[in-house]
């Protein structure tokens, strides 16, 4: 089975619109939405639930007021300034650690378990979906997304799906590591800009860092033709497969106010040409 | 002052209206890119560094003399970043937390605290601006340590801008916490409202005044403005696409450099976050004060 990540570092860059896209060219594919933290994959592919779970992961230290004795050990255990002088725990800084918990002599704290977000199984007019929601200022965004990982991988084993496509998150913390380890292929979306050719070159480090294969392709490559040309040269030293350029194209924004990919919307618009290059080659890149 | 600037998604132009708020205003401004995963703002500003220091977090470290291997460990710990198999104690540096349960657990004394390579923080300035930004090193996971390292930086007799990641999970919250203001830059297009919803979620839930930037506001819909009406959420400014924008954007030039007339709008930019921040400080001061004297 293959497992396709698009990553980019640099958020913004058109990760999204273009795993939309290869939703409308590739055949046999689970999709799946590994940007749990700001999810929009499904603002494209209109999803109908199948099926919903809560995502429970991690706890939550709280103080029982009528136990408590104000001794202030909690106090000085954490490490993470959780506790105010009046012994409320602030849940947004509570790290989870259970050190509290623990050494409270009273056995004032209870640590119940976290429902930190939900995630899905949907059906959509390109293919069955797995996503989810991390709830706002949530932790354990990396256990979410390792868990959509392996439900897409079970659902592509149970409907003999060859192909899984996979929308990863930006940055090279703790989200990106948990999408890309283990994946069979990654393809870094790079904009020819300074932010977007140093976001790249700390992504493709971190690819390395895991000893993940990577693939680059340069969207609004003609903002920056020469910058464009340095990016393909960095990638060509590292020894990454160029896939392509696409061009700066408004038709992209106009498909994604449809609610369609740029293929459904104009597969003859410039970008629309790109795309179809870009995922003919990656399609025998792929072995597909 | 605080300001963070935040959006939800990425890419929206965080970086661009930090560093040309921060250029606009000029001397006494504070400027600290807390998107530690991925920086750009130094490439806009350009500071002269004055070195750079890196950091730590702590984790176990065992003495495997003193060790009985008990186990307890193991147990306490939650993040499974310690474990005791046969006559083994196993650290994975990696998924500590830095606690400190272990060590304080540990009967025999038997674990110190050893450190790991969080990142670096460098410090420089450029045309009065004091530029501060943390570089996550490549293969950490966490975050949030290195930017509230960062913040600690913060000097509250300026005006401080910071630089916030996209998303909405906890390492916007270590960005965006404790700030007086938060901008949120967004576009009008279906990800950037959807996107820009978490994180209004987020402000609301820190209970932080905010307002909105659009940015690229010519190119989508009118959801967003739509969206601001009914939320009541102030729309403070509106940057048109403009292709030689982005053009003088890729190769790390300034807004208010390319066309000097967008520097008086920042600074009028500047005034409306004054205005509302201190509007809201005052709303809450009466707030208290009514809880006060309420019988």
């Amino acid at each position: 089975m293959k497992e396709l990540i698009v990553i980019s570092g640099k958020g913004g860059t058109g990760k999204t619109s273009l795993i939309a896209a290869f939703a409308s060219l590739a055949e046999n594919k689970v999709l799946c939405d590994a940007d749990v933290d700001a999810a929009d994959l499904h603002l494209i592919l209109d999803p109908h639930g199948l099926s919903r779970a809560d995502f429970k992961s991690g706890h939550t230290a709280h103080i029982d007021t009528n136990k408590c004795t104000e001794c202030g050990l909690c106090l000085d255990l954490c490490r993470f300034d959780a506790i105010s002088d009046d012994f409320k725990v602030n849940p947004i800084d509570c790290e989870g650690c259970g050190v509290c918990v623990h050494f409270c002599l009273e056995k004032a704290i209870d640590f119940p378990e976290n429902t930190c977000g939900e995630w899905f199984i949907s059906g959509t007019r390109l293919g069955p979906l797995v996503h989810a929601r991390l709830g706002i200022a949530e932790e354990n965004s990396g256990k979410l997304v390792t868990l959509v990982r392996q439900e897409s991988k079970r659902l592509a084993d149970e409907k003999k799906l060859g192909l899984i496509l996979t929308d990863g998150p930006p940055g090279v913390g703790c989200p990106v590591i948990a999408s890309i380890g283990g994946a069979s292929d990654v393809l870094i979306v790079a904009e020819p800009t300074l932010s977007g050719i140093h976001d790249m070159e700390r992504v493709v480090q971190l690819a390395k860092h895991f000893k993940v294969p990577a693939m680059v392709c340069v969207n609004k490559f003609d903002l920056n033709p020469d910058l464009t040309g340095d990016i393909e040269n960095f990638a060509g030293d590292e020894g990454l497969t160029c896939l392509g350029r696409i061009p700066f194209d408004p038709s992209v924004t106009q498909a994604m106010v449809k609610g369609q990919t740029i293929i459904e919307y104009n597969k003859e618009s410039q970008a629309g040409h790109a795309v179809q290059d870009i995922w003919h080659t990656l399609s025998k890149k792929l072995v597909l | 002052m605080i300001v963070s600037i935040a959006s939800g998604k990425g890419g929206t132009g965080k970086t661009t209206v930090a560093t040309n708020l921060a250029q606009s205003v000029g001397f006494g401004v504070q400027l600290l890119d807390c998107d530690v995963e991925e920086p750009n703002a130094h490439l806009f500003i350009n500071p002269s560094f004055e070195g750079s220091q890196t950091v730590f977090l702590p984790v176990p470290e065992v003495d495997e003399d003193r060790c009985t291997y008990c186990g307890k460990c193991a147990e306490i710990c939650q993040f499974k970043a310690i474990a005791v198999v046969a006559q083994n104690v196993l650290v994975f540096d990696d998924l500590c937390h830095s606690c400190g349960g272990c060590w304080e657990i540990c009967p025999e004394s038997a674990i110190q605290e050893g450190r790991r390579e969080l990142g670096i923080i460098q410090k420089g300035r450029s045309n009065g601006i004091e530029f501060i930004h943390g570089r996550l090193r490549v293969g950490e996971a966490m975050s949030p340590p290195l930017i509230k390292m960062v913040r600690a930086f913060q000097d509250f007799n300026k005006l401080t801008i910071i630089d916030a990641p996209p998303g909405t999970s906890c390492p916007v919250i270590a960005a965006m916490k404790d700030t007086d203001f938060v901008l949120l830059v967004t576009e009008p297009t279906p990800f950037g409202l959807h996107d820009l919803k978490l994180a209004v979620g987020a402000a609301q839930m820190l209970d932080i005044p905010m307002g909105l930037v659009i940015n690229r506001s010519d190119l989508g819909d009118d959801r967003v403005r739509e969206y601001a009406r009914q939320e009541g959420l102030p729309i403070l400014m509106e940057i048109p696409f403009d292709r030689r924008v982005a053009e003088a954007y890729s190769k790390g030039e300034m807004l208010v450099e390319v066309m000097p007339r967008w520097k008086d709008r920042f600074l009028a930019l500047y005034d409306k976050i004054r205005h509302l921040s201190s509007q809201q400080t005052q709303n809450t001061k009466n707030q208290t004060r009514k809880t006060k004297h309420r019988p």
